[in-house]
């Protein structure tokens, strides 16, 4: 079984449109995995039926018990987040400040605070139209541990294509090079960077280029919207060539993606011609690279 | 006012935004911009002035003194993030988990786990004219942004306590590092595109910007491509759509090269000053 990973360091470079196409040309022999749950969008074209849904708990927050509460004060002292300011008399913890450290918790001579486990999201897994199986989540608002919703996602992904002897786990990763793209990337076996000849998008690669870097993945590069600097997309040619990267395609700056996207529809199911032909051409590229 | 550019999805304007109505306020008066974003810090390739100042930012991390050591292993029993694990001979640190809230270094009873900074990224400041331009960008491997944020942040608001205009370019998605580069912030304008992803990701963030109780108008980018479901969701929601950028090859042309907008495009300039009196129709009200 491989994982293959798509990411793009900058958002808005057509990632979750490409991803969601290779998942239709895979259909059935892959299982896809939505990591970018912090905004996850591939349900709108795949037509998940939420089959399965589960709480995801993680992490903690204080919660300080009033009535046990002697005004000590030493918990708003030790915390490091400010997240216990005292609002009309009393010591309030703040949930969006608390990061769930514990430590006013053990401090409190009165044991007034208590750890509450905090339900930080839900994920599913769902039937598509393509016939296969994707396991997709939403994040609480302002969660944290994003990384370990991604793990949970991921691991699941891994554990239905064991079991129905699928080959490949095909992964939506998240915009950044933060604790979600780490999680994205962890374990992966190929990585395709879906970038565009922007300055951002090329600054972007860089950066999320160098964490792929760190954990030793092979890579390979689509560009998106090619024609839209050319002397962009030959800089992001050099860096690829450059960094060993594969080049997979260069696809051109095409309004057939957002029109798509509003049908509800894949690109490859969408369009017609060139575009289509490019697209499953860069899956087939995709699928050797990764074996 | 401090106004944070927003967005659920990633990629629809929001730097773009922030560098345009930056520069055009810095017309006028003084004007701090700041990049929150620090995975992907992209104003200052837009943003082009004299660099006047550069720091290293930390975050503070255990260190293990093994010579007072009596592997108690209370450390490990108080990390709420599974930092610090005590093995049969030594305490092994990982600092990438640590939140760096000092439980185990200060309640270590023999003071072998003293907080040592470690770096996490850099802080650039850069001058402009009338405006000043901060960016923090977090070092590759480093997985929290929300410490970088938040001292960017404090650095912003010791430094200039007194300029008014402050903008914020913050990160995508609706987690901890948006809540981060929101939550001080007077007004939120959320960035968002006329498409399914556009709509399905504002709805996000929306959520996340009714629980921080803070005031946000919608700015409408690429408007023309797509459909009237982000205005129908608005006008549903009684939600303000303050400016409709139009979708030109050419914005995303001059985008591409790293150049301001609205010195060249009419219409980016048009939309953009409407941005700028509803901030000053805002900021009247909120003086009287």
């Amino acid at each position: 079984m491989k994982e293959i990973v798509v990411i793009s360091g900058k958002g808005g470079t057509g990632k979750t449109s490409l991803t969601a196409s290779f998942a239709v040309l895979g259909g059935r022999d892959l299982i896809v995995a939505d990591c970018d749950v912090d905004a996850a969008d591939m349900h709108l074209l795949l037509e998940p039926d939420f089959k399965l849904t589960e709480n995801f708990y993680s992490g903690v927050l204080a919660k300080i018990d009033q009535d046990a509460c002697i005004q000590y004060g030493k918990c708003a002292d030790v915390c490091r987040f400010d997240a216990i300011p005292v609002i009309d008399g009393r010591y309030i913890v703040q949930p969006l400040d608390c990061e769930g450290c514990g430590y006013c918790a053990r401090i409190c001579p009165t044991e007034a605070i208590v750890m509450e486990e905090q339900n930080v999201g839900d994920w599913y897994i769902s039937t598509i139209k393509t016939g296969s199986f994707m396991v997709h989540a939403r994040l609480g608002i302002g969660a944290e541990n994003s990384g370990k919703l991604v793990a949970k996602v991921k691991n699941e992904a891994k554990r239905i294509a064991i079991e129905q002897g699928k080959e490949i786990v095909l992964v939506d990763g998240s915009p950044g090079i933060g604790c979600p793209v780490v999680s994205s990337l962890s374990g992966a076996d190929f990585v395709v960077l879906v970038t565009e000849p922007t300055v951002s998008g090329l600054h972007d690669l860089e950066r999320v280029f160098q964490l792929v870097n760190k954990f030793g993945i092979p890579a390979g590069c689509i560009i998106n919207k090619a024609d839209l600097n050319l002397d962009l997309t030959q800089k992001i040619q050099d860096f690829i060539q450059k960094n060993g990267i594969a080049p997979i395609a260069e696809l051109p700056y095409d309004e057939a993606f957002t029109a798509a996207m509003t049908q509800g529809q894949t690109i490859i199911e969408y369009s017609k011609g060139e575009l289509q032909q490019a697209v499953q051409q860069s899956w087939t590229r995709i699928q050797s690279f990764g074996k | 006012m401090k106004i944070a550019i927003a967005s659920g999805k990633g990629g629809t304007g929001k730097t773009t935004l922030a560098t345009n109505l930056a520069s055009r306020l810095a017309e006028h008066k003084p004007v701090v911009l700041a990049d929150l974003d620090v995975e992907e810090p992209n104003s200052g390739l837009f943003i082009h002035g004299e660099l006047t100042h550069q720091e290293d930012k930390y975050k503070m991390v255990p260190q293990w003194k093994p010579e007072t050591c009596t592997l108690c292993g209370e450390c490990q029993k108080v990390c709420n993030f599974h930092a610090v694990v005590k093995l049969a001979n030594e305490i092994m640190i990982f600092p990438q988990l640590c939140h760096s809230c000092y439980a185990c270094s200060e309640l270590c009873p023999v003071d072998s786990l003293p907080m040592i900074p470690e770096k996490m990224g850099e802080l650039r400041e850069f001058k402009s004219g009338n405006l000043t331009f901060i960016e923090s960008r977090l070092d590759i491997g480093q997985e929290q942004a929300v410490p970088l944020i938040a001292q960017t942040l404090r650095y912003v608001d010791s430094k200039y306590p007194d300029t008014n205009s402050k903008i914020y370019d913050s990160p995508p998605g609706t987690s901890c590092p948006v809540i981060e580069a929101t939550k001080n912030a007077d007004l939120i304008l959320l960035v968002t595109e006329p498409t399914p992803f556009g709509l399905h990701d504002l709805k996000l963030a929306v959520e996340t910007i009714r629980k921080l109780k803070k005031p946000f108008a919608v700015i409408i980018n690429r408007f023309g491509i797509g459909n009237d479901a982000v205005l129908d969701y608005c006008q549903a929601e009684n939600i303000h759509v303050i400016a409709k950028i139009p979708n030109r090859r050419e914005i995303a042309l001059l985008y591409s090269r790293g150049e301001l907008i609205y010195p060249i495009v009419p219409e980016f300039q048009a939309e953009l000053d409407k941005i700028i009196t509803f901030i000053r129709n805002m900021e009247t009200e909120a003086s009287r």
